[in-house]
């Protein structure tokens, strides 16, 4: 059968780099499923958001699905066991982040059954309502798989001012090496085109364009196939150039609709939602299978691994174990990096979980080198490759001296670290380093504003409580003085009136406050009584 | 004559401005030193004195006056001096030489085991981050501490002690690139 594809029209963004693609080598062989662990390494915190608190104990016994760890806040997702097992450990390991800094982590000790906690499978999802859909979501702990790792449920929730009309699904996958999301479309085709129907209903999107870049025609094919076997209409796979960074979100909505998101704005903001193939996938295992998100696939590739591939893994699985699992290193491999050749970070070590949002091991035979950083020439080849449009000299210039005000007026926020300008600098200077110091520093001083605000905040207030502990102090001594002079001033008036029929105030005083303890004691019911009590206190 | 009608026309004009003024002085006075509250908004709050004026308001009063120079804050560091000296309109001035370039952020803690519950670093916290009563052992919120270190000289045990505040993944920051020598001065 033979069909013609419609031919969407296309537009570009500006910038891009063409770049080897080096995909083939991974995709020879079907994915498989990575061996199960003895040990899982699963960390708390795999999304953008608050990160989530152990809901077991250690020494607890888990199923497989069963939720480990979760957080109330709007902004987070919780964490499911990878596989059943026995709880021995939470504590602070090592995570993949640039930073090295360890994260709160859970250990489990696999029993190797794999068993599976209850799954609540549907089969006619439309029945429930969007709503109740994106609950769903969240409790299957789904993020973007893409990379942002931004939970996907926060996202299928763009508020009502904001009606989504597209619903972009990205397998452009545009970095070189890695072909996960290729292998994805390849093989779960059908999962795939559910997920996208899903989406599509939870947030009431008129069509849905499935993007994929012209050197994955299998990918291609087979999404097709499946639209056409259920002659959906409002689905669309288009065929976009390869050219990257075209799988950025900003670019692949320019590609595909010619609109730009605005510069502090969200895709939401102009009707369009943009989620990659993997999370569509997920959201379909959620729902249909009521499976969460406890594993994803992960490409190990480079030129330093003896068999390139893909593998379904657990979330957790060492990232040592995948390398063996892909024959091993290679005599010359010189550097692991998490992600690609462009975007990804060097790891120090192997001895990482996988997490939600780690889509590639690359291993590279290159020595890490320091390349001779020259001065910049301002030969501007930089802005001509940017695909945000920026300026990356100016850029570069003022976040070196911290000029953290004016690289803002450069909008380095707009900039999407792709690391096309370090790319192609002639002088070799790392400039995507120097807008993520940028960027971190940015974030410090803003922290550190908030911080130094609540502070006054709460000097203030204990000011304003000292001053008035002492201003009611004041007022208690005031009064007391007051009371004192008008006391002298009766007396003097009372000495000054009748001199000595008048009665002493002073006696009377006494008198009274003896009158005084003699009713109270006769109220109290005659306790032992001692009537030669001195009634100081009103005297004075 | 005509002079006269020049003379008065203006005097009217002039009368008819000083009242528009007066109104303007009464109605848009401002109160307080915005300068003050702007300079104060600058400060890192850390309440610690160090400036030699009894907490950041007084010292931001002290700049504004032309009484201080802006480069008495370590807690700010370079920072800081630069964002006063960019708001105020002078030149940077060098940090005392004994304070670091980038000062370490730190907060204190109480051990616990040796503290009697005196109350003394209590009255000295300028923020209220200590907790506790007479007789009572202490605790420091650490989130509300801002690292001034009032607390310890008064403490009769010596029980406080500075730790520097913990980084973890989110408050990390990139380092700036090692390779400099080529860094432009912007």
């Amino acid at each position: 059968m033979t069909v013609k594809h419609r031919t969407h029209h296309l537009w570009h963004f500006h910038g891009g780099l063409k770049l080897e693609g080096h995909k083939a080598m991974s995709t020879a062989e079907p994915v498989v499923k990575a061996i199960l662990p003895k040990r899982l390494v699963v960390p708390l915190q795999q999304h953008i958001g608050d990160i989530a608190s152990p809901v077991v104990n250690v020494g607890d016994k888990v199923l497989k699905g069963q939720i480990i760890a979760e957080n109330n806040s709007y902004v987070s997702a919780p964490v499911h066991a990878p596989s059943s097992g026995t709880v021995t450990d939470i504590d602070n390991f090592p995570t993949p982040h640039p930073s090295g800094i360890s994260s709160l982590c859970m250990v489990i000790e696999t029993d190797g059954e794999d068993r599976w906690a209850e799954r609540e499978a549907l089969t006619d999802p439309r029945q429930l309502s969007p709503v109740e859909l994106r609950q769903k979501v969240r409790r299957a702990g789904i993020v973007g798989l893409g990379g942002a790792t931004f939970p996907t449920s926060v996202k299928l929730n763009p508020g009502p001012d904001s009606a989504i009309e597209t619903l972009i699904i990205n397998g452009v996958e545009c970095e070189p090496y890695i072909s996960c999301d290729d292998m994805l479309m390849r093989e779960q085709a059908k999962a795939l085109i559910l997920g996208c129907e899903l989406i599509q209903y939870m947030v009431s999107a008129h069509h849905c364009l499935i993007a994929i870049e012209d050197n994955k025609p299998e990918a291609i094919h087979q999404v097709r196939q499946e639209i056409e076997a259920r002659s959906l209409h409002n689905i669309e796979v288009v065929v976009v150039p390869t050219v990257y960074p075209s799988g950025g979100e900003k670019q692949l909505i320019k590609i595909l609709t010619h609109k730009e998101v605005p510069s502090d704005g969200l895709p939401s903001d102009i009707g369009i939602l943009v989620q990659n193939v993997g999370t569509a996938v997920a959201v379909h295992n959620a729902i249909y299978l009521g499976e969460p998100l406890i594993s994803r696939y992960v490409t190990i590739t480079g030129e330093g691994v003896q068999q390139p591939r893909n593998l379904e893994v657990l979330i957790g699985t060492q990232m040592s174990e995948l390398i063996e699992q892909s024959g091993g290193y290679h005599e010359n491999a010189a550097k692991l990096i998490m992600g690609g050749p462009m975007m990804g970070f060097t790891l120090s070590t192997d001895h990482l979980p996988i997490t939600k949002g780690c889509n590639c091991l690359l291993v590279e035979n290159t020595p890490e080198q320091t390349p001779e950083t020259m001065p910049c020439i301002r030969c501007g080849a930089c802005a001509t490759v940017c695909p945000a449009q920026l300026l990356p000299q100016q850029l570069y210039w003022h976040a070196s001296s911290k000029n953290f005000e004016q690289v803002q007026d450069y909008h380095l926020f707009d900039c999407i670290e792709c690391g096309c300008c370090s790319y192609v600098c002639p002088s070799q200077i790392p400039l995507v380093q120097y807008y993520r110091f940028a960027k971190t520093e940015i974030w410090n001083q803003e922290r550190e504003r908030i911080k130094s605000d609540h502070a006054r905040v709460r000097h203030d207030f204990r000011q304003a409580r000292l001053d008035r502990e002492k201003k009611e102090r004041e007022e208690k001594l005031r009064k007391k003085k007051e009371m004192l002079e008008k006391k002298k001033q009766a007396e003097a008036k009372a000495a000054a009136e009748g001199k000595s029929d008048a009665v002493d105030p002073k006696k009377a005083a006494i008198e009274a406050a003896m009158k005084r303890v003699q009713e109270k004691k006769a109220a109290q019911q005659k306790p032992p009584s001692d009537s030669a009590e001195k009634p100081s206190g009103d005297s004075e | 004559m005509s002079i006269l009608i020049a003379v008065i026309t203006l005097a009217i004009i002039a009368g008819l401005f000083g009242l528009l003024l007066g109104y303007a002085a009464i109605k848009f006075r401002v109160e307080g030193d915005p300068v003050v509250d702007k300079i104060d908004a600058l400060l890192p709050q850390t309440q610690c004195g160090q400036c030699s004026y009894p907490g950041c308001r007084p010292y931001a009063e002290a700049i504004a006056s032309g009484e201080a120079n802006i480069n008495q804050c370590p807690p700010g560091g370079e920072t800081t001096m630069l964002a006063l000296s960019d708001l105020l309109g002078v030149e940077p001035v060098p940090l005392d030489e004994e304070h670091d370039r980038e000062p370490v952020k730190t907060v204190v803690y109480i051990d616990e085991q040796t503290c009697i519950g005196c109350t003394l670093c209590i009255q000295a916290c300028p923020v209220d981050a200590i907790l506790g009563a007479a007789k009572q052992m202490h605790t420091i919120i650490e989130d509300e501490c801002t690292g001034c270190d009032l607390c310890i000289p008064p403490c009769p045990v010596d029980c406080i002690h500075v730790k520097p505040v913990s980084v973890d993944q989110n408050t990390w920051r990139w380092p700036l690139p090692e390779n400099q020598h080529t860094a432009p001065q912007a």
